[in-house]
């Protein structure tokens, strides 16, 4: 499973990454969270908001930070 | 009767009787302003962000985007800053939406209808406005803040902006068809309150400052007082309130409370218009994170296209509204 966080370095897309991490952990995934700075990857997903949460290179997140349970059901969902 | 009435009712309530100030005092007054003002922003942001964070579920930038290309020029810049009100916007997404729009084939011009409008006509604006002016001066300020998107980005068009874009911004086409997550409605209303409480937390230390020392002046300073510099008979104010507005981009939520009570001591209406345009318009980080894609002379006049406008408009609003 690939997790990425997609952001231009700004503060939110800072603490989407954070607590994708933090998600990650929780849940025991060992995978490394990656944090994608390219813009044009946002682009390329056909995305403009920053910053995107990606599972296996498909948008999740779009635009906004949620909490960590919401990031973890996200994640569950596209384990199952 | 105002809907605010039952609060005024509330507020007279808590003044009087629970903090027993008596009546008819300078500190009774800006206590009551104070207490009143607050509630009654903090009932209208609640309210209001959250039924535009609703609409804006159904509105993405993405989907903005598709309404956007193919568009012909005019009506292109209508459309884009129309929506413009209704797009989140941030100034961590000004790259990847100029980007997205620019190499989604949408007209250089239409684009920055849009990045005008975008942050300009924002819903913490509108509410304060409406709270604090009412909502003539709410509809002023929406309706010039559309009509100066509009004409900033039909003459960014006509004066050929493409070769002070950087290049690489061209080299990338893109597909448009994206298929972003659906959202359910249960989604759009947990997107909604999360996106309203996250405003509320940004933006509460400034309104309770900005309306702290709004109820100051509204209860200790002089009628007039400020007629004297900023009145609407002095031509610099306009030109003054947009280039101190500039840097005040973050601080939009407690500027517009005080400078609603320095209206009341005879600040011209146009000279707060343009300023508050210029807080919410001309944002001094955006600027910086623009450089990554053009190039400082297309933002200079981006900055000075919008600034024209803005002091058009107040100077035109001062001669109105005398």
């Amino acid at each position: 499973m690939k997790i990425q966080v997609l952001g231009s370095g700004c503060p939110t897309c800072e603490k989407l990454f954070e607590i994708t991490k933090q998600a990650a952990a929780e849940l025991n995934i060992a995978d490394e969270v990656e944090y994608v700075k390219d813009i044009q990857q946002i682009l390329n997903m056909g995305l403009m908001s920053s910053p995107v949460l990606a599972i296996n290179g498909k948008p999740a997140l779009v635009g906004f930070t949620p909490d960590v349970e919401k990031i973890k059901t996200v994640i569950k969902k596209q384990i199952s | 009767m105002s809907i605010f009435y039952p609060l005024q009712l509330l507020v007279d309530w808590l003044t009087y009787s629970v903090f027993r100030i008596a009546p008819q005092t300078l500190l009774a007054d800006a206590v009551n302003f104070f207490v009143y003002d607050t509630l009654k922003i903090f009932i209208l942001l609640t309210v209001i962000i959250f039924v535009v964070s609703i609409i804006r579920s159904f509105l993405p930038p993405e989907k903005t985007r598709k309404l956007l290309s193919g568009k012909s020029k005019y009506t292109g810049n209508v459309i884009a800053s129309v929506l413009g009100i209704f797009t989140p916007f941030c100034s961590c997404s000004a790259i990847p939406l100029f980007l997205g729009f620019v190499q989604a084939g949408v007209p250089l011009g239409t684009t920055f209808s849009f990045l005008v409008a975008s942050p300009m006509i924002n819903e913490v604006a509108l509410v304060l406005l409406l709270g604090l002016f009412g909502w003539k001066i709410a509809l002023i300020y929406i309706v010039s803040g559309l009509v100066i998107a509009i004409l900033s980005g039909i003459v960014i068009g006509k004066l050929n902006p493409e070769s002070l874009v950087e290049a690489f911004v061209f080299q990338n086409s893109l597909n448009t068809n994206t298929v972003l997550p659906q959202m359910s409605w249960i989604e759009r209303f947990a997107y909604a309150k999360d996106y309203t409480l996250d405003i509320l937390k940004k933006i509460w230390p400034y309104i309770i400052i900005g309306v702290g020392v709004g109820a100051w002046i509204h209860g200790y300073v002089p009628t007039d007082f400020l007629a004297r510099f900023a009145g609407s008979s002095k031509w610099y104010g306009v030109p003054l309130a947009v280039l101190i507005g500039i840097p005040l981009y973050s601080n939009a939520a407690g500027v517009i409370p005080l400078v609603s009570a320095l209206t009341e001591k005879g600040v011209a209406m146009g000279t707060t218009l343009a300023f508050m345009m210029s807080v919410t318009a001309l944002s001094l980080p955006e600027f910086m994170i623009l450089k990554k894609v053009m190039k400082t002379k297309l933002i200079l006049l981006f900055a000075a296209i919008v600034s024209t406008g803005i002091i058009f408009t107040g100077l035109l609003f001062n001669l109105l509204l005398k």
